[in-house]
């Protein structure tokens, strides 16, 4: 296999926007999926009347229902109702929507893994649901959920490829524009592999590093 | 009994689970600055009944009444209950993610909104009490067994309860550090600290309380002053339970 470099020097500007823009719409996708996966799981964990049957079925067609349909709803459903969406906004309410439901269940399930004894020793010094929630639950919810939450980001930054069917230049979509017109497929892929590389690499290097250090700095009890 | 008025009283306290009743109707009296030892067999309801003087249980029937007023009712703020009747548990359950201090100060701060110098040093000075002041700042995974629960104890002392209740604190501890926390009991016992004490240590039991209630199937089965239930106990089950523990 040979590479033409010169190539890949000329398509280089190219890569870095489309590496940029899937960086940025991924952040923002996941930020907004861990508020709205910890809103919903704090719901699902009081058994909040009304609401939690409302998250349930939001949590179960986020799970069942594919990311390219949803994005397909929103960038060509929707318009038919009258809301045109940018594709860059539909790509973050896609993330959000999918993500959402990833890490209302990891978040979830830490928070179901902070003991009984542990709350009951917080309501007998005083403390009120609110009180339990900010300083003994979500604290060591949030321990105890730093996998689940690392593995959603990594499937949500990845996940972020599904955005070339709704035309965001984003790395996939990038990639298949470039070898549509010049046919370097050897090119465009490598680039392709190494734009992810650049993102993921450090991503799990980070979330690996973290991991270790919750669990060093908690639960000696 | 002496004329005092009881801080707490207790009547027919009944407790179920489902049909199964674990709780049959207690009845008691606990004056203030009394230490009132609660023994009996596994299973026959002693951390139950703990647990429904501060509101963590729901009961079925009878009284609770603190300082006269009952807490059997819709009304109760239980928790305002609980910074009056503190409770340790087994578990010693320090928060992990709270260092020593916070852990002490959180109620204090949070929900009592009490003034952090203060309390700050309210509690270095139980700390010292404890013999634990230089570990403030280290969190719960630094600390032995031992050192934890005696932290336990001082986190619920600093809400300045009037009562204390305690739930076979030290079953949990390795023997060597059985006696450290047993001293804070005790050391507790002498200043006029009204305790409720679950306990299997018999001769802990004999040296702090006052009073030793036994109970067996929900039922209180004897009540007397500890000198004279552990020398001479009027009830067979109660010379059984004390055979068994060869006491
Ligand atoms: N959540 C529950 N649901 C059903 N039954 C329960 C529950 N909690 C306790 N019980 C039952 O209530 C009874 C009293 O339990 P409790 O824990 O008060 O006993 P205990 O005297 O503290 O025993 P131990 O010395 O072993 O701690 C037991 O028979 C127990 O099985
Ligand atoms: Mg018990």
């Amino acid at each position: 296999m040979t590479f033409d470099w010169q190539y890949i020097v000329d398509v280089l500007p190219h890569y870095k926007t489309a590496l940029w823009l899937t960086l940025k719409l991924a952040t923002i996708g996941i930020a907004f999926a861990i508020i709205v996966g910890m809103i919903c799981s704090i719901i699902q964990y009081f058994k909040v009347k009304v609401l939690s049957q409302i998250v349930q079925v939001y949590l179960e067609v986020a799970r069942n229902t594919p990311l390219l349909i949803q994005l397909f709803f929103l960038y060509y459903g929707l318009p038919k109702i009258g809301i045109t969406l940018s594709g860059e906004l539909c790509g973050i309410i896609g993330l959000t929507f999918l993500g959402g439901s990833y890490m209302a269940e990891a978040f979830r399930a830490g928070m179901e893994a902070v003991t009984k004894s542990q709350i009951e020793t917080g309501k007998a010094i005083g403390l009120s649901n609110l009180q339990l929630m900010r300083y003994v639950i979500i604290p060591q919810a949030f321990s105890y959920s730093v996998p689940g939450f690392g593995a959603n980001c990594i499937f949500l930054l990845k996940e972020t490829s599904v955005f070339s069917g709704i035309a965001i230049l984003e790395l996939t979509n990038t990639t298949k524009n470039l070898m549509g017109i010049f046919y370097k497929t050897n090119e465009a892929l490598l680039m392709l592999v190494v734009g992810y590389l650049i993102i993921l690499l450090p991503l799990t290097l980070f979330l690996t590093w973290l991991e270790r250090r919750v669990r060093h700095a908690e639960f000696g009890n | 009994m002496s004329g005092q008025i009881p801080i707490l009283k207790v009547k027919g306290l009944t407790k179920k689970y489902g049909e199964k009743i674990v709780l049959n109707g207690i009845d008691l009296e606990v004056e203030k600055g009394k230490v009132i030892a609660i023994l009996g067999p596994s299973g026959c309801g002693k951390s139950t009944f703990l647990r429904c003087l501060n509101g963590l249980e729901e009961v079925q029937g009878g009284d609770i009444l603190l300082d006269n007023e009952s807490l059997i009712n819709k009304s109760t703020k239980w928790r305002e209950v609980r910074q009056r009747i503190g409770m340790v548990f087994q578990s010693y359950d320090l928060f992990p993610n709270l260092t020593v201090m916070e852990n002490i100060l959180l109620s204090p701060l949070k929900v009592q909104k009490r003034n952090r110098s203060e309390v700050e040093a309210q509690a270095l000075e139980l700390l010292e009490r404890v013999g634990l002041a230089d570990r403030a700042n280290d969190y719960p995974r630094q600390l032995s067994g031992g050192q934890k629960q005696r932290i336990a104890i001082v986190r619920a002392l600093c809400i300045n309860p009037e009562i204390m209740l305690f739930d076979e604190v030290t079953a949990s501890l390795d023997p060597e550090m059985v006696r450290e926390v047993l001293d804070v009991i005790a050391q507790l016992a002498e200043q006029g600290m009204t305790m409720l004490i679950v306990t299997h240590e018999m001769n802990f039991a004999k040296l702090v309380a006052d009073e030793v209630i036994f109970m067996d199937k929900g039922n209180i089965h004897e009540q007397a002053p500890a000198e004279q239930f552990f020398t001479n106990p009027q009830t067979e089950r109660a010379q059984q339970f004390l055979n068994i523990l060869q006491f």
